[in-house]
């Protein structure tokens, strides 16, 4: 009897949403070699529905990958006594290390503002900052900053337009990640929407790490500095002791 | 072909560093100065962290002043005992420098710590250089070398001591606080602190001049060996890849240089290291003249 209403709700909980989102990646670890000069990853799907398709406002697809995120500081400069110093500092709470958004279509076409405030997916609204000193009147101008540095080097991605979306169905889109990724957990996040509204929803985790070579020197650099350190130095003592060897007899022979 | 750096999480182009090393390594076997002073300002230009510049550089310096040493051990030419009392100095400049590094690191000023410290020991030690070398070259021309021995406030302190190799019976205390100067140089601004040091042997202590690379460069390991550890237990920013891959670089293009500058004349030679020096102090100097054309900056959190 249990069991025929746990089928019935997931019955009904399903029939609620209908249509779903079935997903393919075409790796969901990036492994950071010695090497590593970035990646592309692709990212493709199908929308799984039991009706027709819909009338009405037609599907867009959103992607969006959030490397972990992380508090940081922002500094302003300002002129000091004739140099140029960094004179106000804000905190920014919570800024993803990397963060790219790719879209169906246009921005404004595919989601509404309170959508995205709702499910955090435009690049502004995945940082958070509220720790402004009183004394900074202009605090959005260092998120704005952050996106800006980090849009540079790729880091923030806004890409509208690059899903490619076939007969509302079908959907790909290539991803790529630049080579100065720092490691972790990348919330992978793709919405459905329709008319500016999410329809449907679905998360999974591209796992991002050093491996070989930078695993284990990065491990031993935070588990074990001192025998790092001391290997390190062992490392510059050897290579001064060779080349210094190697050319006296390179000077002795010629 | 590019490198991930595990510490700096940054990716390079492996040639790029170890070209950097090699000409860094030819113009500091030239002039037998350990070339830290070009090279953590040109890791700033290629985008290493500032903090993981600093500290692998210290690394790299070891290999190349360890190198050099083992050429004047064989010419007998290290005063092992002068080295011992400026070593002392030197480690507690070192764990002083790293102290101020770190406190300021946390003040997010690190950076202008770092620069205005070049800027101001790179202006004052090229433009001394320079006039002392045009003096030089002005003096051979007429032909006459001065050679005085003087007595200076030096020479009035305690704790005197005799030093043999360098021909010296002077106090232990202005050693010592050379050292310390230059520990706290070595660990703020990645340098190994040769620049100062030499100039500071030959004319506060009045050591001989053919004693006194070597000496500097025997101190300048255990410092900067010391600043690596440091900043490797405490700061986590020693990268050990950079720091091979400029070394070796570094280490090749020292031994050339020492052959370059056998052929070029002293006076000549201390110019073009002025000239040198010079134009990377104009260039930090302008930096920070200049209005930046980003006004903002990322750090990590913690600051405040």
């Amino acid at each position: 009897m249990r069991w025929l209403f746990i089928m019935l709700f997931t019955l009904v909980c399903a029939s609620a949403q209908a249509e779903e989102v079935v997903l393919g990646l075409s790796q969901d670890r990036v492994q950071i070699t010695a090497t590593f000069d970035g990646d592309e990853i692709l990212i493709f799907g199908a929308v799984k529905r039991e009706t027709p398709i819909p009338e009405g406002d037609p599907l867009q697809v959103i992607i969006t990958v959030a490397g972990p995120s992380e508090s940081l500081t922002g500094y302003r400069k300002a002129r000091r006594f004739g140099i140029w110093v960094n004179t106000d500092t804000v905190e920014v709470d919570r800024a993803p290390s990397f963060y790219a958004v790719a879209t169906s279509a246009r921005w404004d076409l595919v989601i509404s503002d309170t959508e995205d405030l709702r499910h955090q997916i435009s690049i502004p609204r995945a940082i958070r900052s509220v720790g402004a000193p009183m004394t900074i009147s202009d605090a959005q101008s260092f998120t704005e900053a952050v996106i800006r540095i980090r849009s540079m080097s790729d880091l923030y991605q806004l890409r509208e337009g690059t899903v490619q979306l076939d007969q509302q169905t079908l959907f790909r889109t290539a991803l790529k990640m630049p080579a100065n990724l720092t490691e972790g957990d990348y919330a992978t996040r793709i919405f459905l929407t329709r008319g500016g509204r999410v329809v449907a929803q679905y998360d999974t985790v591209i796992n991002v790490d050093k491996v070989g070579l930078e695993r284990w020197l990065y491990d031993l650099s935070r588990h074990q500095p001192l025998t790092y350190g001391i290997l390190s130095l062992a490392i510059a003592i050897f290579a001064g002791w060779s080349a210094s060897a190697v050319f006296n007899v390179l000077r002795q022979g010629g | 072909m590019q490198i991930y750096l595990p510490i700096a999480e940054v990716s390079v182009n492996a040639f790029l560093l170890l070209g950097l090393g090699g000409v860094v390594g030819i113009l500091s076997g030239m002039f037998g100065v350990g070339g830290g002073f070009l090279m953590t300002p040109l890791l700033f230009f290629i985008g290493i962290p500032p903090a993981v510049a600093v500290a692998t550089e210290a690394n790299q310096i070891v290999a190349s002043s360890f190198s050099g040493v083992l050429a004047h051990f064989r010419r007998r030419t290290v005063d092992l005992k002068m080295g011992g009392v400026l070593l002392v100095g030197g480690l507690i400049g070192a764990a002083l420098g790293v102290l101020v590094f770190n406190y300021l690191r946390s003040l997010g000023q690190v950076d202008l710590l770092v620069r205005l410290c070049y800027v101001v020991f790179l202006g004052i030690i090229g433009a001394l250089m320079f006039i002392e070398s045009l003096n030089a070259m002005r003096r051979s021309k007429a032909g006459s070398a001065p050679r005085r021995k003087r007595h200076t406030w030096v020479h009035g302190l305690p704790f005197k001591m005799r030093f043999r190799t360098s021909g010296l019976y002077i106090s232990v205390i202005p050693p010592v606080l050379v050292g310390i100067c230059v520990g706290i140089l070595a660990a703020i601004m990645g340098v190994g602190g040769g620049f100062i040091m030499v100039p500071a042997m030959i004319y506060l202590l009045g050591m001989p001049t053919k004693v006194v690379v070597g000496t500097s460069l025997f101190q300048i390991i255990f410092v900067t060996g010391f600043t690596t550890l440091l900043h490797a237990t405490t700061n986590y920013t020693v990268d050990m890849a950079l720091a091979v891959l400029l070394l070796v670089g570094g280490v090749i293009g020292a031994q050339i240089g020492t052959r370059i500058g056998v052929y070029l004349k002293a006076e000549q030679l201390r110019i073009l290291l002025a000239l040198m020096v010079l134009a990377v102090c104009g260039k930090l100097a302008l930096d920070l003249l200049l209005m930046p054309s980003e006004l903002y900056s990322i750090g990590p959190a913690g600051g405040h």
